[in-house]
């Protein structure tokens, strides 16, 4: 490391229990967004809450309070639409005063449609353009080896959006350039768009594509943090000498049970007496917890 | 842009040939190289043609081939550029902007970051390989980027100029090279700068606003026009975007006519930027020179510059057009 930050200041959770009760919170808080902004994209954000809750409370190094310090591991969101997940996650860890997180979408506000680091500079990336996230990584991960520095960079794609060529070329680069500082999580919820992956453009087996390719692939379970953490841990601990690719299985909706597995809550905001209806259900979920 | 346009009174029309443009990027790759170690180089396969192979040898560690693959290549380089890196990525500039297009608004333009991209084999003047690569569109898809500045030299003193240009300037730059060796047109004692056009000759009844190699068909058209006793003078707008709208003003206020000269199909390139410049400044007669809606076909360049309507004569022939237009304006 080049230079030092607080790392006191970073956020981190150490229990599971806890994490579990973070999930919850930041899945109430994305239906209650979408649903004030009146459009967006409810199941792919509440696929990837428990993902991204590790990568931010657990393994991302970063600092609120220095948000540029240059050592910081990268994080970009390849599949753009899914930012209200994580919108609330950079609110919890310091990044956002909660209360901004309802403005999502509305004129001015730092919540962007689609990140938009112009508007909120945290974000290390634009996207929103399906399939180009790994590339950008792939620039970083370079960087990083060029300016002899130890961060690493995390890339989390759909997998709807690995349909998109661009991916296919990056995932030949990596393996090619031992960048075993870069890892790709995918959010395999199993849904696009149109319908289910299987029954548009089936991507599977993407453990094994991904494998062939030159990663060190895994599969996991995306909800489960025991299962997570370790993932993420070991795809940045510099010992598998190749980029790591992290297949997660989630389910499309998680969380809120008339959203689960139903193609429909892709990219549609629930009416007001749905979002009553969700959050009463978390919050019924939050108390077994 | 301020206008401290440079003036070369004397025109001249009987030009040596120089290297290509896209040697010229080679070689200010190099010299880019060893003043900023910042700087890191991609290319698409086709390094020894786009020269950016030059850089690879003197600084192997920070360049990267990225295969057949312009828009990984392209997201890499915003990626770099993110990290506060200085990328240069070249290939043919048909493939780096047609393929890498999305790319290149996703992670350079609509974010605004510093990397910069070079594309060879402009034109049709790349001759015998024929339409599939030859760029007769980049001009104007580089344009429709927010936040590009778009560069198109005429010749080796001008492109290396300018590739030291584009490093200096913090933001997205896209220039075009040739294939073909270019006319000497300048000298080391030459400068360029971005959004100022090079002025030739101060003739007042029309002026010849062109980029690239239509340059040094301008000036052969210039001596030609002299001949008849027509002075003309010419603007090498190797800056398409920003355009110098000051020049472009003081040539329609001074010479009340205007011709553009570009080897771009007509649709959204040089001839529009200038035509659009010349509408809110002072509006007068103009003509256009370029490829009129079509793709071009394998032969020399020679060949494809004359029968696709590019070579002197077509601009002495436009010239002709808008001086008619001019008197009947008057």
């Amino acid at each position: 490391m080049s230079t030092t930050a607080d790392l006191t200041t970073v956020p981190r959770i150490d229990s599971i229990a806890e994490l579990k009760r973070l999930a919850n919170r930041l899945r109430i808080d994305i239906v209650k967004m979408i649903g004030a902004a009146g459009s967006g994209h409810p199941g792919g954000s509440l696929s990837e809450v428990e993902l991204l809750s590790a990568l931010y409370f657990r393994v991302l190094r970063h600092n609120p309070n220095d948000p540029n310090w240059p050592d910081r591991d990268r994080f970009i969101l390849s599949k753009g639409h899914g930012c209200p997940a994580l919108y609330a996650v950079l609110a919890e860890a310091g990044y956002l005063d909660h209360s901004v997180l309802s403005t999502l979408r509305k004129l001015g506000s730092p919540l962007q449609g689609h990140p938009d680091k112009r508007f909120l500079p945290v974000l290390e990336a634009n996207t929103g353009s399906l399939g180009q996230g790994i590339s950008i990584g792939i620039g970083m991960a370079l960087a990083a080896r060029l300016d002899k520095k130890d961060y690493h960079t995390f890339v989390m794609a759909g997998d709807g959006e690995i349909q998109e060529g661009q991916n296919w070329e990056a995932a030949m680069f990596a393996p090619y350039h031992k960048l075993q500082n870069l890892t790709v999580i995918i959010d395999y919820n199993h849904q696009q768009l149109d319908g289910f992956t299987k029954d548009i453009l089936d991507v599977s087996p993407l453990r094994e594509k991904f494998e062939a390719f030159g990663w060190h692939a895994v599969e996991i379970d995306g909800h489960d943090f025991e299962q997570v953490i370790p993932a993420l841990e070991n795809a940045c601990s510099g010992k598998n000498g190749k980029p790591t690719c992290i297949v997660a299985n989630t389910i499309k909706g998680k969380g809120v049970s008339f959203m689960e597995n139903n193609p429909e809550w892709h990219g549609v905001a629930p009416k007001p007496d749905q979002v009553a209806a969700a959050v009463k259900e978390l919050e019924a979920a939050k108390s077994k917890l | 842009m301020s206008s401290t346009t440079v003036v070369n009174p004397k025109p001249k029309f009987e030009l040596k040939m120089g290297v290509a443009t896209r040697e010229a990027y080679g070689q200010a790759l190099v010299e880019l190289g060893k003043k900023d170690p910042n700087v890191v180089v991609l290319d698409a396969d086709l390094a020894k043609s786009t020269f950016s192979a030059k850089f690879q040898k003197e600084f192997p560690d920070r360049f990267f081939t990225c295969g057949i693959a312009e828009a990984n290549m392209v997201g890499i380089a915003g990626g770099l550029a993110l990290a506060g890196k200085l990328p240069f990525a070249s290939s043919f500039a048909v493939f780096l902007c047609d393929k890498g297009y999305d790319q290149l608004r996703m992670c350079v333009a609509y974010p605004g970051v510093n990397a910069k991209f070079v594309g060879s084999h402009g034109g049709i003047s790349i001759g015998e390989d024929g339409p599939s690569q030859q760029a007769v569109e980049d001009y104007a898809l580089m344009c429709a980027l927010a936040g590009f500045v778009v560069l198109s030299p005429s010749d080796e003193f001008c492109a290396r100029a300018l590739v030291h240009r584009m490093a200096e300037h913090h933001g997205p730059v896209y220039m075009r090279t040739g294939r073909a060796k270019a006319s000497i047109i300048y000298g080391a004692g030459d400068t360029f700068e971005i959004g100022k056009a090079n002025q030739h000759g101060d003739g007042c009844d029309v002026a010849i606003i062109a980029c690239g190699f239509e340059v040094s068909y301008s000036l052969q058209a210039q001596a030609q026009l002299a001949e008849e006793g027509i002075q003309a003078r010419v603007l090498d707008m190797h800056t398409i975007k920003p355009v110098d709208e000051d020049a472009i003003a003081k040539a329609a206020r001074e010479c009340g006519a205007i011709v553009t000269a570009e080897e771009h199909l007509l649709d959204g390139g040089l001839g529009s930027q200038v035509a659009r410049a010349v509408a809110r400044t002072h509006p007068v007669p103009m003509e256009f020179v370029g490829i009129q809606n079509t793709y071009a076909e394998s032969a020399t360049p020679e060949q494809l510059m004359e029968k696709y309507g590019l070579t002197a004569p077509y601009i002495v022939q436009a010239v002709r057009a808008v001086l008619k237009r001019k008197t009947r304006s008057l």
